[in-house]
């Protein structure tokens, strides 16, 4: 059974597989997975001998710059949402694209809503999967709930004062 | 003061279409009651005892005229015909219907008003200092600071979802009007002996179940570093403050568990990486940005002192009434033939911070007349005109008097600060409004109140403690034991410059006990004072607790000797 997530914008199915710890990873047939990163870090090698992707799906609770060297070269960071109202991977997705410049696909996972989709998108999320009952159509659509914002985030906005900044100059 | 552009009154109005949508899904039964009540809060929506209850953000507590006549209009239209000013500089509507909500939302956003993290956990409402500009005390006006501050924690999408509620207050001044220690951060606007203007930052403090008063971090943060600073904090409170309990997560259960070194050590660590990275490009405010701000707050084109200076005490001297309002409630102004007027929300048999439809009507007309079209909420839940002329004194008293706006009890025993309590407030243990009359007919006569002087009564319902009673002279707080009603006092708080959190006297004493125990507490003042000059709370910080303890349990301590 496929699940359609959201992924740069568009509905896409899923292609990854998320490998709870306990179970074989070999058992997702050898393609993209995604392990916890206590496995990442045990289980390296033998992951990547076997497996044509391997992601990692970071605690909320972890170090993300402590944990950095780990798995900047992973194509395929996940972060948690125990509760929608825990935005700890909030502060998590900034650092990483801001400060450490992560590049590869940032995924949003646990109890996501429709209703918290903007604000991922704004933190650097490319990719996210909506709780099971949520329609994907819909988290699609909150990305763009609203067209502006005061901050710079990790999306397209410039922060208000600098905008200020050239409108004046362009009055002068 | 601030006015929108494009970009602000894009974001208001989005906003309300987007809790247009949230309201309509919640009432479909697509949204939980628990998703529900994250969303709806974030929009300033309560749950209270009898209806909903909207928090309306002031930001800094700075209110325009079309601001207070639209806020005459929505108390008729859509709730009983007031409001509540509260310690937070806010307004609250306590009756509207969940389901007009975002209409009511829609007609405040015409005004530059909104409920957008005015509850829930998230950065709130800035408050700040209630006279700047014209205090003659301040060195920096802090409102452009606050404004920048402001646009950047609403909707920040990093920190929307913080582990529990933050707040920031703004002073530039020597006094602090404004409370500033009791709140998440302080931001004190401080110039450094080359003439540089930074911050002094504090953080760490909170009322409610533990009160703590913030502590200083930072001595001077440059001024182009205030979005840094503070984004340095709200990260380190987002990632570390408690989540698995809600009476621990504040930001100064974090500060308390780690301590003071630990907690500088981590937000400086913070501070120095955001300016070492693109990220602290960004946010580092240019002088161009700080000036562009500026200049919504410049100074009034006041009038020439010899044209807006007025012989009061001639006034006074033929009229009883103002010359009372005169002594109690206006107030020196940084410009000569200009004085600062408050407005007391706290006349008799009135709930504190109330204001009527025709009290807002009537501050919108006066402030227009005589106080360039502005007037300010304060941290007492009182309101102040802040640049009336000399001249316009007597008719700024006749008018404002005329809708009972002009009790002159500022600063005296009868100004008590009260949070709404259990007529409202589903949180509370116990009532406040009527202690607060009981207390309030004790000392209604005049002459008794100027008797006793400077005095800060104040008065929570419950532990949350929105009436800052652990920060007043005398502070209670209403506590539920077996289904009674119950009121514990704390003597000694204070929440200025001598910022103190008040010290538990003994046990709680019954509703019907409280007022006259307070009276008890201010009869021993009277009788203990070196003289008129030694306010109650100089008296309490000399004497000490027990005389006043002594006393107030007098009747238990003959009833357990005979």
């Amino acid at each position: 059974m496929t699940t359609t997530i959201v992924h740069a914008g568009e509905l896409v199915e899923d292609s990854w597989t998320l490998i709870e710890d306990g179970r074989t990873a070999i058992e997702a047939g050898g393609g993209k997975i995604i392990v916890t990163l206590a496995r990442w870090q045990a289980e390296r090698e033998s992951l990547l001998a076997t497996h044509a992707a391997v992601g990692v799906l970071v605690p909320n609770t972890a170090d993300i710059e402590a944990t950095h060297a780990d798995i900047a070269d992973r194509p395929l960071i996940a972060l948690q949402f125990p509760t929608f109202a825990d935005g700890r991977a909030l502060s998590q997705a900034v650092v990483l694209r801001k400060r450490l410049g992560y590049r590869g696909e940032l995924r949003a996972v646990g109890d996501v809503i429709r209703d918290l989709v903007f604000w991922l998108g704004r933190c650097g999320f490319d990719s996210i999967v909506p709780r099971k009952d949520q329609s994907p159509k819909a988290c699609q659509e909150a990305l763009r709930e609203l067209t502006v914002a005061y901050q710079a985030a990790a999306d397209e906005h410039t922060p208000v004062w600098m905008r200020r900044r050239t409108r004046a100059a362009a009055l002068n | 003061m601030y006015r929108y552009d494009d970009t602000d009154r894009a974001l208001v109005t989005q906003r309300v279409e987007q809790f247009r949508d949230q309201t309509r899904r919640y009432l479909a039964g697509e949204l939980t009651e628990d998703e529900f009540r994250h969303l709806r809060l974030r929009n300033g929506l309560y749950q209270q005892r009898h209806a909903p209850m909207l928090r309306i953000s002031v930001p800094y507590g700075l209110l325009g005229s079309a601001q207070l006549r639209k806020m005459a209009h929505v108390v008729r239209k859509y709730d009983k015909g007031y409001g509540h000013f509260t310690t937070r500089q806010n307004i609250q509507l306590n009756w509207p219907k969940l389901e007009q909500v975002p209409d009511l939302l829609g007609e405040l956003a015409e005004v530059q008003l909104h409920g957008i993290q005015a509850c829930g956990n998230d950065t709130r409402n800035i408050t700040a200092d209630y006279l700047a500009g014209v205090a003659a005390d301040e060195h920096i006006d802090p409102r452009p600071y606050c404004e920048l501050l402001r646009q950047f924690i609403t909707l920040h999408p990093e920190f929307y979802w913080l582990p529990r509620k933050f707040k920031f207050a703004f002073t530039g001044a020597a006094v602090d009007r404004a409370a500033s220690r009791t709140n998440d951060t302080a931001v004190h606007l401080v110039r450094r002996a080359d003439g540089a203007i930074g911050y002094r930052f504090y953080v760490g403090g909170g009322l409610g179940r533990q009160p703590l008063l913030a502590q200083e971090m930072n001595s001077f943060v440059p001024e182009s570093d205030l979005l840094r600073y503070a984004t340095a904090i709200l990260r380190t409170f987002n990632r570390f403050g408690r989540r698995d309990n809600i009476h621990k997560a504040r930001i100064k259960i974090v500060l308390r568990e780690w301590g003071i070194e630990r907690f500088r050590a981590a937000l400086e660590e913070e501070y120095a990486k955001i300016k070492a990275s693109a990220e602290g490009e960004e946010l580092l405010l240019l002088p161009e940005d700080i000036e562009r701000m500026r200049e919504f707050f410049t100074a009034p084109d006041y009038a020439s002192a010899a044209e807006a200076g007025a012989d009061i005490a001639a006034v006074a001297a033929r009229d009883e009434g103002f010359a009372a309002w005169i002594k109690r409630n206006v107030r020196a102004h940084k410009i000569a033939g200009y004085r600062v007027v408050f407005v007391s929300l706290k006349a008799p048999d009135r709930v504190a911070g109330d204001c009527t439809a025709e009290q807002f009507e009537a501050l919108a007309d006066i402030c227009d007349a005589y106080s360039f079209g502005e007037v300010r909420s304060t941290y007492d839940q009182n309101l102040v005109l802040a640049d009336v002329a000399e001249r316009d004194l007597y008719e700024v008293w006749r008018r404002l008097d005329a809708v009972e706006l002009a009790t002159p009890n500022i600063g005296l025993v009868t100004d008590i600060v009260s949070c709404p309590g259990l007529d409202f407030c589903s949180l509370a243990n116990a009532s406040s409004i009527g202690v607060t009359h009981d207390i309030y007919r004790r000392f209604d006569t005049l002459d008794a109140q100027y008797e006793i002087g400077a005095i800060r009564i104040t008065i929570s319902g419950c532990m949350n403690g929105c009436g800052h009673h652990s920060v007043g002279h005398i502070g209670i707080l209403g506590v539920d034991k077996h289904g009674e009603e119950w009121y514990q006092v704390t003597l000694g708080g204070s929440p200025g410059n001598d910022a103190a959190i008040g010290e538990r006297i003994g046990r709680a004493l019954a509703r019907d006990e409280i007022a006259a125990g307070v009276e008890r507490l201010i009869h021993t003042y009277l009788d203990l004072r070196c003289d008129e000059d030694e306010t109650f709370i100089e008296c309490y910080r000399r004497v000490g607790m027990e005389p006043f303890k002594v006393r107030l349990y007098e009747n238990e301590a003959e009833a357990a000797a005979a």
